[in-house]
């Protein structure tokens, strides 16, 4: 029986057929996906990466909505000009917390994965409200809208207990404080920064958006876009170890 | 309604039935309760939302699910005691109701589609055009054009063309009573929901996935009962083969829910809420995102309309297809290979090289199964190549499977890791998915579309054939504008990133290559509106088969002569 007259038991059965196929795309993504979720070399051991602060959580709950990622990559390929441009390579550790992932997939406006403190506060206000006022070429949209929009202390713990459902390590004492946590990340002046600081390492506390009260939008992405790629120290980070 | 309007066409082939007593089939009695504890569940969930989109999708759905409770009973009222029979004078009675309504979406969502791809590229040369509104800035509208364009305008083409083809080549009618209008209704029901959601910021980010928990959920209901629906009418099949373009449609359908499935688990901060967290995160999530985005190019965009090359190239031309055995090569190896794609997406990024390695060799290996189908494809036509110059829509899909071959070797050529390393991030991408999307996708679906309305409404031609090669040669100048200048920006930009003054510092700041892209990018908008323009033509040359097209006249079985 020749191969063609073989092949007829999937041209006259739909459910062999349906069965072969089902088979047949199975195997690129087994063979591809599942070691990435058991080989230890998949994420380098590096000290500092911690889960998002609650302000931070929020302003990349803003980031997301608004499709930054549609124009801005977190991820500095190991080439030259990128390393030099944007700073060391992004490693697989420093998005290993990120549900969704926010690599991105092209470069309209320069890639964020270590655009934390490049700028003031003050610059990232200006330039989310109006870009061209201080990049005058520049062709991203205005997002004055953030800086009129609060977030919310009260509802933001809900969001890290379904993040710590799905594998993020947030401990119970940072969702028990994080609506305090939030407010005190914008308020200097706020009694609880010290706590705060000592539930986030390298955290940065800062009135971002320059106005009082409740923190706003703006403040929450300002708060995300400054932390980028702050969390690990090149400087001690071995890089030998991690060779793959 | 206008679409119970439509639907009334389905039943315009039955015959007057003898007189059996009346009742509600299961279905209908079942649907129609299911639909309303769901407006009841709809209702209570918008008085409880958390966030103003969920209460207003929640409304939505509660209205829709009310709406459809009418439907069911107003149709059952107005429709025979008996079912549409399965055949009619030893003829099937082929269900053309569900396919003129995908019929007429996908020119609607197309024209919708093409137009906020309009706006979002001349927001990329005009910044002003974002107005500083949330609502329709570059960042919420630009899923809301690839999603109108490849699961609205391809969705609907798929499922008409699919139902159409599925019924013609099995000689049965389709399965279900009210089962395919819930596909055809409920998929454009998920795109509401979807493209709704991106103007008031719900998404879950991940690119050709971003509508939320609640709409995916939705879109895996709607998607097993389309399923159901064309496996049903395949099993019911009056040849013994299971034609080649089925092969297509049922990889398409399979593998698309597993790659939903695969790519979307999330879990909900609440369920009274729009938010949620899917369950990858970092690495894994880009792999399996990529995975799913590789491959809804692969089997939503390749697959599903090779199917349409399949049926609609040799109805067309007259021709059978060139070669059957190489249609089984090309469909085996097609759906083998292309699952392993993904990583290219994904070179010189954090993921671990052995999978981008895998991602390239497998992306170079799928230039063969493709260009074996498009030579399949092209072949067909052998013997009939001088309906080339006659027939405007036989050119438009002939037109379509050379794109097809154009872009299936510029995406191996950009998975080498090399070419890839300039090519990334920029235009040459956005390029290489516009002939792709618009020279190949766009053209199979406007040819199966000219095809398809005549035949589904009974009409002896189209409107006007002289529209169509207007349609042709202004599309196909969009085409060329807009991907050539996509090639020269994203090559200029890619190589101004990477240039280097004689001192050994980096040559350009980041903002002067943005600077660089002006030209191209209103280029780019004049071939989009050029685009645009065709297919606005297209729908009025439909419209008007449909409305003032000659009827066909039915030629009657001729009796058996008597031996």
């Amino acid at each position: 029986m020749s191969f063609w007259t073989r092949h007829q038991a999937f041209e006259k059965n739909s459910i062999i057929l349906i069965v072969g196929i089902l088979l047949v795309i199975a195997i690129g993504g087994l063979v591809e996906i599942t070691p990435l979720f058991y080989l230890k070399s998949t994420i380098e051991a590096v000290d500092g990466v911690r889960p998002y602060t609650p302000l931070e959580l929020a302003g990349r709950n803003v980031y997301v909505r608004e499709g930054c990622y549609l124009c801005h990559s977190q991820m500095i390929r190991p080439l030259r000009d990128e390393v030099e441009r944007y700073g060391h390579f992004s490693l697989a550790a420093e998005s290993m917390f990120d549900h969704p992932f926010q690599w991105g997939s092209k470069r309209t406006g320069p890639d964020l994965a270590r655009v934390g403190a490049k700028y003031s506060d003050d610059w990232h206000v200006t330039h989310l409200t109006n870009p061209r006022a201080i990049v005058p070429p520049s062709v991203m949209p205005g997002y004055p809208f953030l800086a009129q929009t609060e977030v919310d202390p009260d509802t933001i713990a809900d969001h890290m207990r379904t993040l710590r459902t799905v594998g993020v390590p947030y401990t119970d004492d940072q969702i028990a404080n994080a609506a305090a946590d939030m407010k005190a990340q914008a308020d200097p002046d706020n009694a609880g920064t010290d706590a705060f600081t000592k539930r986030y390492a390298k955290a940065v506390v800062r009135n971002f958006d320059g106005k009082t009260g409740t923190p706003t939008e703006m403040d929450a992405l300002i708060a995300y876009l400054q932390m980028l790629g702050t969390l690990v120290d090149f400087k001690i980070y071995n890089e030998k170890a991690n060779l793959r | 309604m206008w679409f119970l309007a439509l639907c009334s066409f389905e039943r315009e082939s039955a015959m007057p039935q003898p007189s059996i007593s009346k009742t509600m089939t299961t279905g209908e009695s079942g649907l129609a309760f299911i639909f309303a504890v769901a407006a009841f569940l709809c209702l209570v969930a918008s008085a409880k939302a958390l966030d103003a989109p969920f209460a207003f999708h929640a409304g939505l759905s509660a209205a829709a699910s009310l709406a459809a409770v009418f439907f069911i009973i107003n149709r059952y009222y107005d429709r025979p005691a008996a079912l549409p029979p399965a055949e009619i004078n030893g003829r099937p009675n082929y269900n053309m109701g569900p396919i003129k309504f995908s019929s007429f979406m996908a020119m609607f969502w197309g024209i919708a589609g093409f137009l906020v791809g309009l706006i979002i590229a001349s927001q990329l040369a005009w910044p002003a055009l974002n107005f500083d509104l949330p609502w329709i800035q570059f960042g919420r509208l630009r899923p809301l054009h690839t999603s109108a364009v490849i699961f609205a305008f391809g969705g609907n083409v798929l499922i008409a063309t699919s139902f159409y083809v599925v019924q013609k080549s099995s000689r049965a009618r389709l399965v279900g009573d009210l089962a395919p209008w819930f596909v055809v209704l409920g998929y454009n029901y998920f795109i509401l929901i979807a493209g709704t959601g991106y103007l008031l910021g719900v998404t879950q980010s991940k690119e050709y996935a971003e509508p939320e928990w609640y709409a995916d959920l939705w879109l895996t209901i709607v998607w097993v009962t389309y399923l159901l629906v064309f496996l049903g009418t395949v099993i019911k099949r009056k040849e013994p083969h299971i034609f080649v373009a089925n092969w297509f449609y049922l990889a398409f359908i399979v593998t698309i829910a597993v790659l939903h499935l695969g790519n979307n688990p999330a879990l909900p901060v609440s369920f009274f809420g729009s938010k949620s967290y899917v369950a990858w995160g970092g690495i894994q999530d880009a792999m399996f995102q990529w995975w799913y985005g590789h491959n809804a190019v692969g089997f939503f965009l390749t697959a599903g309309f090779l199917a349409i090359m399949y049926y609609f190239i040799p109805k067309r031309a007259q021709r059978p297809i060139y070669s059957y055995r190489l249609s089984i090569i090309h469909f085996w190896a097609l759906i083998f290979l292309y699952i392993w794609a993904g990583p290219h997406h994904l070179h010189y990024t954090a993921l671990p090289d052995w999978t981008q390695t895998l991602g390239m060799t497998f992306s170079i290996m799928l230039w063969m199964p493709s260009w074996g189908g498009m030579i399949n494809g092209l072949m067909t036509l052998s013997g009939a190549w001088d309906k080339l110059r006659t027939d405007p829509v036989l050119r438009m899909l002939v037109v379509s499977v050379a794109f097809y071959g154009m872009s299936t070797f510029e995406g191996p050529m950009m998975s080498i890791k090399v070419v890839n390393s300039l090519s990334h991030y920029t235009d040459w991408t956005i390029g290489h998915v516009h002939s792709g999307a618009l020279g190949w996708v766009g053209f199979v679906s406007f040819g199966a579309l000219y095809c398809l309305v005549p035949w589904a409404w009974n009409r002896k031609g189209l409107y006007s054939l002289k529209l169509v090669n207007w349609h042709f040669w202004i599309a196909t100048l969009g085409i060329v504008l807009y991907i050539s200048a996509m090639w020269v920006s994203g090559i200029l930009q890619g190589l101004m990133w990477r240039a280097y003054t004689s001192l050994g510092f980096l040559e350009y700041s980041f903002i002067e290559t943005v600077e660089a892209m002006h030209p191209f990018y209103i280029i780019r908008a004049a071939g989009g509106g050029l685009f645009l323009i065709g297919s606005l033509i297209m729908a009025y040359n439909l419209w008007m088969t449909v409305r003032v097209g000659e009827q066909e006249v039915q030629i009657p079985v001729a009796l058996q002569p008597a031996e």
